[in-house]
C-alpha cells in the first residue's frame, strides 16, 4: 500500500499523511479543532476534488496552519505518493 | 442577573457597575487582628494543625511569593489529606502547576472553595472541570487586600512562608536560602487573619526594617526548606527573541513617544512577559537618547528595571513581588528599591501606586470590539491565568496599552466578544499588534495626538477583519451554563462568570 | 529603489505568514539555501500556494529559485512565476545563465498571459561573476545585483570577516557597475543577527562605498538597514534649500547661483534632487516640508 507524508508538526504547520485506499477517509486532528475543523476539512475535500481523487486516506495533524499551508502539504503528500514506484 | 456589560452574575454576588463605581462607596475596614506579646514555636506541620485547631470549614490563606518553588502550601495540603479535614476554603494569592496536590483535595471534598488572583496548571484544569463543590472566586491583586480588610474574605489562619524570621517574629523575603524579595501579597493576611503562622527555613536574631511586623505573628514553624530556589525566581528574565514580539514592542515604543508619554518624570509598569520586557528595553533606549529620567516603575520587578534604577533612569522602584534573582539582590541593597504591600500597590481604597502610573504595558489572551480583555481563560473558557494586577493597573494608569500578536496558532486574538471579561474595555486604551494599532474611541485625546503620525492606526473592527482575512472566520463555541467560579473586579463586584468545560 | 530585502525560508509557514509585517522594501522567498534537498518540492508548493492567496502585500515580492546548474529550477519557475511576484533572484549568476533565464521567463510570461514583466536580481557569488559584472548588469531584466559574500569567500578560499576586507573589491565593482546603469547595488547579509552595532557599521561602510541596499537574514535587522540607506536629516535639509534656491534662480533666469557662499550648478542640483526623491519615497519629509 503506497503511503507518503508532507509537512511537519512545527507551529503553524500541518503534517499530512496520505495512503492509498478504496474509499474516502479524512481524519482531522487540530489544536484549533473547535474553531476550524470544518474549514480544514473543506480545504482537504476541495483540493482532492480539484485533483479528481475520490478514494484516499488522509490524516491531518494540524498545528494551526492556514488554508494555503494545508493545501500545499496535501498536494506534496499526494505527489510524493504518486511518484513512488 | 446580568451586570452592566451584559455578563451573567450568580445570585449571591454583586454585579459589576463600572470601573470607577468604587468612588461611590466608602472604604470598609474591620479591626486588625490582636497584637501578640511574642510568638510560640511550632514543632511540625501536624503540631500546627493541633495548636491552631484547624478543622472542617475553616479558611486558610497563603501567598505566592515562592511561586512555582513553594513547599508550604503543598505541605499543608498533605496534612489536610492525612487528617481528611473537610469543606475547607483556601485563599492562596496565586496557584501554580507545582500545587497539583490540591486537585485531589478538591475531588475528596477536603477543599470546596478557592479564593485566588491567578491559577494555572492542573488546579486550573480541575476547577474548569467542575471539581470544586463550591466556587472559585478570582480576585485582582488590589481586590484581594480590599476583600480581606473589609471582612468579605475572612481568614481563620494565614500560613505565610517567610524566607527569614527573627527572634521577635519579624519576617523578610530579602535574605535567606529561599529569598524571594518583596512579600507584598502577604501583608493583608498578616494584619487581618485571626491567627498568623510564619513558616521559615532561616531564623536570625534580628532583621533590619522587616516587611512583616512580628507583633502580628502568633506562631513560627521552622522547617528544613520552605521552597526550591530554582522555582522561586527564574535565573534571568529575558526579552523575547520572537521578531513579531519585537516588532510589536518597537511600535509600542514609537506610539508612546508620539503620545508624549516618554518624558521627564515618567512612571511606568510592564509585565514580565517577553514582549512587555522588550517594550521596557526600547523605552529605555528612547530615554537614553532623549536624556530623560523617570520617577518610578512599579509592580512585579525584574532585573531590567533594577538595571534602569542603577543607571539612574528611575528615581524609585515600588516592588510588590520580585520576578528574578537580580530583583531579589537589588531590593536588599538599593535604598531606592522599595517593597510595597498589595494594598499599597493596587487596593482601590488605599493611597495606591497604580493610580500614579503614566502608562502600563499589559498582555491579553483575547480582546474584543468593546476593548474588554480576557487574561483569565482560553477561548474554550478553560481557566489558565487570572487578572493578577491587570485590571488594577489598567484602571490606575493614564494610558493602558495591550500588546499581543494579532493571531496565535490561527486563532485571532480579537473577538467580537471575549470568552471571559477580566478587565473592562472602559479601562483599556490602546491595542498594539504586528498588523496595526487600535485606540479606544473613548480616548479622543489619544486619537487626536496620533492623527498626523505615520503610525498604522485602525479601528478594532478593521483589525478584526484583517485577522479574519488571514485565518478565516472561526466557528463560535457555546459555553456550558454551569458556573464553576466568578471573576471578581477589584471593587468586589462580579464582572464575569467562569463556566464548566470538558 | 530598495533599502532592505528580507530573506524568508520558503518551507517555513510561520515565517511566510508574517513576512509582510517587518517593513522591508522587498521580501525574498527562498527556495535555495534555506531549503534542504529533500524538501525542495514542499517549499516550492508552499510558496506557490502562499502567493496565490496574497492580495495586498505592500512590498516587492522576490523569489530566490535554485540555480540553473541544478535540477530544480524548471519546476521552481513554473510554480512561482506569475503576476503575484515582481522579481526572480538567481543564485550563482553569470551572463550565460542570465540570458537563459530571460528566455525561460519570456516563455512563461507568454504561456501564462501575464501582464507583468518579471525582473531579475543576480547574485554575484563566484569570482568569475565578479569579473564579468559589467556584462551582468547589462543582461535583460536585471534591475539590481546582490553580492553573495559567503559563497564568494569560499570560492576565493578566504575567511569571511566582519571587517570585510576580503570583499572590498566586489563591493566597489558592484557599486560602480550598478551606479552606471542606475540600478540597485545590494550588499551581502550581515550574518551575526545579535550584533546590531556591527550591522549598522557594516551598512554605513557600504553605503559610503556607493551601495544602496542590504539583504537581511533576520527581521530584527530591517529597522537598522532602513535607517542607514536613506539620506540623513542634514542632507535632506540641505537638499530642500537647494531645491528652493534653484526654483528662485530659475524664476530669475539664472543657471548658476550660490548658496551659503558655495556655487550651485547642475550636478549639485541633481544630487539634491536624488536625495529628495529618496526622502519623499520613504516619507521622511512631512506635509509642511519638515524633516521627520
Amino acid at each position: 500500500m503506497k503511503r507518503a507524508i508532507a509537512g511537519s508538526l512545527e507551529s503553524n504547520d500541518v503534517l499530512i499523511t496520505v495512503k492509498e485506499s478504496n474509499c474516502l477517509n479524512i481524519t482531522v486532528k487540530s489544536i484549533v479543532y473547535d474553531f476550524f475543523h470544518r474549514e480544514i476539512e473543506k480545504v482537504i475535500r476541495d483540493t482532492l476534488a480539484e485533483l479528481g481523487i475520490d478514494k484516499i486516506d488522509v490524516v491531518c495533524e494540524d498545528k494551526g496552519a492556514l488554508d494555503y499551508t494545508i493545501k500545499a502539504r496535501l498536494l506534496v503528500a499526494i505527489a510524493r505518493m504518486e511518484g513512488q514506484k | 442577573m446580568k451586570n452592566s456589560i451584559g455578563r451573567f452574575v450568580p445570585q449571591q454576588f454583586k454585579p459589576f457597575v463600572s470601573s470607577s463605581d468604587y468612588n461611590n462607596h466608602k472604604r470598609k475596614l474591620i479591626d486588625e487582628k490582636k497584637r501578640t506579646d511574642g510568638f510560640t514555636m511550632l514543632q511540625s506541620v501536624s503540631d500546627m494543625f493541633d495548636k491552631l485547631n484547624i478543622t472542617d470549614g475553616m479558611t486558610l490563606s497563603f501567598h505566592h511569593h515562592l511561586r512555582n518553588g513553594d513547599f508550604v502550601l503543598n505541605a499543608v495540603a498533605e496534612e489536610i489529606k492525612r487528617r481528611d479535614i473537610k469543606n475547607l476554603k483556601l485563599a492562596p494569592s496565586s496557584i501554580f502547576p507545582s500545587n497539583a496536590i490540591l486537585v485531589e483535595l478538591m475531588e475528596n471534598g477536603n477543599v470546596t472553595d478557592i479564593y485566588t488572583d491567578y491559577v494555572n496548571g492542573p488546579v486550573a484544569e480541575a476547577i474548569s472541570k467542575g471539581k470544586l463543590k463550591g466556587m472559585c472566586v478570582m480576585h485582582t491583586h488590589g481586590g484581594r487586600p480590599m476583600a480581606i480588610e473589609s471582612g468579605e474574605l475572612h481568614i481563620d489562619v494565614a500560613i505565610l512562608a517567610t524566607p527569614t524570621v527573627d527572634a521577635k517574629g519579624n519576617g523578610t523575603g530579602f535574605i535567606g536560602k529561599s529569598a524571594c524579595g518583596s512579600m507584598g501579597y502577604a501583608e493583608s493576611d498578616l494584619r487581618y487573619a485571626d491567627k498568623v503562622v510564619l513558616v521559615t527555613d532561616n531564623m536570625v536574631d534580628s532583621i533590619e526594617s522587616p516587611q512583616l511586623d512580628g507583633s502580628y505573628v502568633d506562631y513560627v514553624l521552622k522547617v528544613d526548606a520552605i521552597g526550591d530556589p530554582n522555582g522561586i525566581v527564574s535565573g534571568t528574565t529575558r526579552i523575547t527573541k520572537d521578531p513579531v514580539g519585537l516588532k510589536i514592542a518597537r511600535d509600542t515604543t514609537a506610539l508612546l513617544d508620539e503620545l508624549g508619554m516618554i518624558k521627564e518624570g515618567l512612571s511606568m509598569q510592564t509585565g514580565a512577559g517577553g514582549t512587555s520586557l522588550a517594550v521596557a528595553y526600547y523605552v529605555k533606549q528612547r530615554m537614553l537618547e532623549k536624556g530623560i529620567r523617570g520617577s518610578f516603575a512599579s509592580g512585579g520587578i525584574t532585573g531590567y528595571f533594577t538595571d534602569m534604577l542603577e543607571e539612574n533612569l528611575f528615581d524609585e522602584l515600588f516592588d510588590v513581588q520580585c520576578f528574578d534573582l537580580k530583583a531579589v539582590q537589588s531590593i536588599g541593597k538599593n535604598p531606592r528599591h522599595h517593597a510595597m504591600s498589595g494594598s499599597r500597590y493596587a487596593n482601590p481604597f488605599d493611597d495606591n501606586v497604580v493610580d500614579k502610573l503614566d502608562f502600563v504595558i499589559l498582555g491579553a489572551t483575547e480582546i474584543d470590539l468593546d476593548f474588554n480583555v480576557n487574561v483569565t481563560t482560553d477561548s474554550h473558557g478553560k481557566i489558565m491565568g487570572g487578572s493578577g494586577g491587570h485590571s488594577d493597573t489598567a484602571h490606575g494608569a493614564k494610558v493602558t496599552v495591550i500588546t499581543t500578536n494579532l493571531i496565535k496558532s490561527r486563532l485571532p486574538i480579537i473577538k467580537e466578544k471575549v470568552t471571559t471579561v477580566t478587565t473592562p474595555g472602559e479601562d483599556v486604551d490602546v491595542l498594539v499588534t504586528e498588523r496595526g494599532i487600535a485606540i479606544n474611541p473613548r480616548r479622543t485625546d489619544l486619537l487626536e495626538k496620533v492623527k498626523n503620525s505615520k503610525l498604522p492606526v485602525f479601528t478594532m473592527q478593521q483589525l478584526l477583519e484583517k485577522a479574519h482575512s488571514i485565518t478565516g472566520q472561526p466557528d463560535t463555541l457555546k459555553l456550558s451554563d454551569q458556573p464553576v467560579g466568578v471573576v471578581v473586579y477589584r471593587d468586589g463586584t462580579v464582572i464575569d462568570t467562569l463556566y464548566k468545560t470538558n | 529603489m530598495r533599502r532592505s530585502l528580507l530573506f524568508i525560508p520558503g518551507n517555513n509557514p510561520a515565517m511566510l505568514q508574517n513576512s509582510d509585517v517587518f517593513g522591508s522594501d522587498a521580501v525574498i522567498f527562498d527556495l535555495e539555501d534555506a531549503v534542504s534537498v529533500t524538501e525542495k518540492d514542499s517549499a516550492r508548493t508552499l510558496v506557490g500556494e502562499f502567493l496565490k492567496q496574497t492580495h495586498d502585500m505592500p512590498m516587492e515580492i522576490v523569489v530566490r529559485i535554485n540555480g540553473l546548474d541544478t535540477q530544480y529550477y524548471p519546476e521552481d519557475l513554473e510554480t512561482v512565476v506569475s503576476d503575484k511576484i515582481d522579481t526572480i533572484m538567481l543564485p550563482k549568476a553569470n551572463v550565460e545563465y542570465l540570458n537563459q533565464l530571460d528566455k525561460l521567463l519570456t516563455k512563461i510570461e507568454k504561456d501564462k498571459k501575464m501582464t507583468k514583466k518579471t525582473g531579475v536580481l543576480p547574485i554575484i557569488e563566484l569570482a568569475s561573476s565578479v569579473l564579468e559584472i559589467n556584462e551582468i548588469v547589462r543582461c535583460p531584466r536585471v534591475n539590481g545585483v546582490l553580492l553573495g559574500a559567503e559563497d564568494l569567500s569560499s570560492d576565493l578560499e578566504v575567511e569571511r570577516t566582519k571587517t570585510g576586507n576580503e570583499i572590498l573589491l566586489p563591493r566597489m565593482q558592484i557599486a560602480y557597475a550598478c551606479a552606471a546603469l542606475k540600478i540597485d547595488a545590494i550588499d551581502t547579509p550581515f550574518t551575526d543577527t545579535n550584533d546590531m552595532e556591527g550591522l549598522e557599521h557594516d551598512c554605513r561602510f557600504v553605503s559610503n562605498l556607493g551601495m544602496n541596499a542590504k539583504a537581511a537574514i533576520h527581521p530584527n535587522q530591517i529597522p537598522t538597514i532602513n535607517s542607514v540607506f536613506v539620506p540623513t536629516a542634514k542632507a535632506i535639509n540641505w537638499a530642500l534649500r537647494v531645491e528652493a534656491a534653484s526654483r528662485q534662480a530659475a524664476e530669475k533666469g539664472l543657471g548658476v547661483f550660490s548658496l551659503d557662499g558655495k556655487m550651485v550648478d547642475k550636478p549639485v542640483i541633481m544630487r539634491a534632487q536624488k536625495i529628495l526623491l529618496k526622502a519623499r519615497r520613504y516619507n521622511l519629509i512631512d506635509d509642511n516640508g519638515g524633516v521627520l
